[in-house]
């Protein structure tokens, strides 16, 4: 196999392990944010959350 | 009254969630802006500039091979600085930080092994040795995954804490052995060449962008790291708030 052909596969290995990552972080944020409004949706706010739409 | 203060004055400030929320809401696209422009920058010194007399072509693996095996011992290096301040600060983002280090730290391990092994086969002859340095990265990248196993493993949050900050203390006596295996012991794997005393010992052609590449990936790290940590302050303030609401479904079902 030709020298491009192991820098060509380094780099795509790079861009899928920084791609993934950044999916992982990206998915995990939207999953939690759902989360929480689900939960806000069912009445289940944080204490401080409450006291500020009290007033 | 009167909304609480976000301004973030002091390092200790840090330690209230809500503020470095705040922090991390103004600070993540500046990051990740930087970061996408020394990788552009990065990349294309990383393919332009000569090949190397002897290495040929393959000397730009070096470009991603090593920023990725810094940051493998720098993540670690990161992940017991939070271990104390778990242990001996008690601070409460430490355990948080620590805990989001760690699939970021396996990631970039991985991708250290992995383009090693593709610039080995070329170069040495084969995919792999069992190498001072070479299984020394190996235990690091094992090490990682047994700690994100411990964190899924444990329910009670404090404990896992606890429990994952000890062990992270213990294993980083791996990262000098990491770093000085090419002295100590007679390794297929080359010695340090950036990092040395004396000063760089590789060309300027090839150090630009390497030490480019190196900043770029450092900075998707440190992106990555307070993104995953404003993940997990999250995933904690929902597992509260489910438990608060469990409890106070079971007082309302006690007092019918």
């Amino acid at each position: 196999m030709s020298h491009t052909f192991y820098v060509a596969v380094s780099y795509i290995a790079a861009f899928a392990v920084s791609f993934g990552l950044v999916a992982w972080v990206w998915l995990d944020h939207r999953a939690r944010q759902r989360e929480l409004a689900q939960l806000e949706a069912a009445g289940i706010r944080r204490r401080s959350d409450r006291s500020e739409a009290a007033q | 009254m009167s909304e609480p203060s976000l301004a973030i004055r002091n390092f200790s400030d840090l330690a209230n969630p809500t503020r470095f929320l705040a922090l991390v809401a103004v600070l993540w696209p500046w990051l990740a802006g930087l970061t996408l422009c020394l990788f552009a920058a990065g990349l294309y010194l990383s393919f332009t500039t000569e090949g190397d007399y002897q290495q040929g072509e393959t000397v730009r693996i070096m470009y991603v091979h090593v920023p990725a095996a810094w940051l493998s011992m720098m993540c670690y290096t990161v992940m017991a600085l939070s271990a104390l301040g778990t242990l001996v600060w008690r601070h409460p983002l430490a355990d948080v930080s620590a805990k989001a280090a760690a699939p970021i730290g396996a990631g970039f391990t991985f991708l250290a092994l992995v383009t090693g092994s593709l610039w080995g086969k070329p170069m040495w002859g084969t995919w792999w040795v069992w190498d001072a340095r070479l299984t020394s990265v190996f235990v690091l990248f094992l090490m990682y995954l047994g700690l994100i196993a411990l964190n899924r493993a444990m329910d009670d949050p404090a404990r896992a804490a606890k429990v994952s900050a000890v062990l992270i203390l213990v294993g980083f006596v791996n990262i000098p052995i990491i770093k000085f295996s090419v002295e100590w012991w007679n390794t297929l794997h080359q010695p340090a060449s950036v990092v040395r005393m004396g000063g760089p010992t590789i060309d300027p052609e090839f150090l630009h962008p390497l030490l480019i590449m190196a900043v770029a990936f450092t900075l998707l790290f440190f992106t990555l790291h307070i993104l995953a940590m404003r993940n997990e302050i999250l995933r904690r303030r929902i597992a509260v708030l489910r438990r608060h609401a469990a409890r106070a479904a079971g007082r309302k079902k006690g007092a019918a």
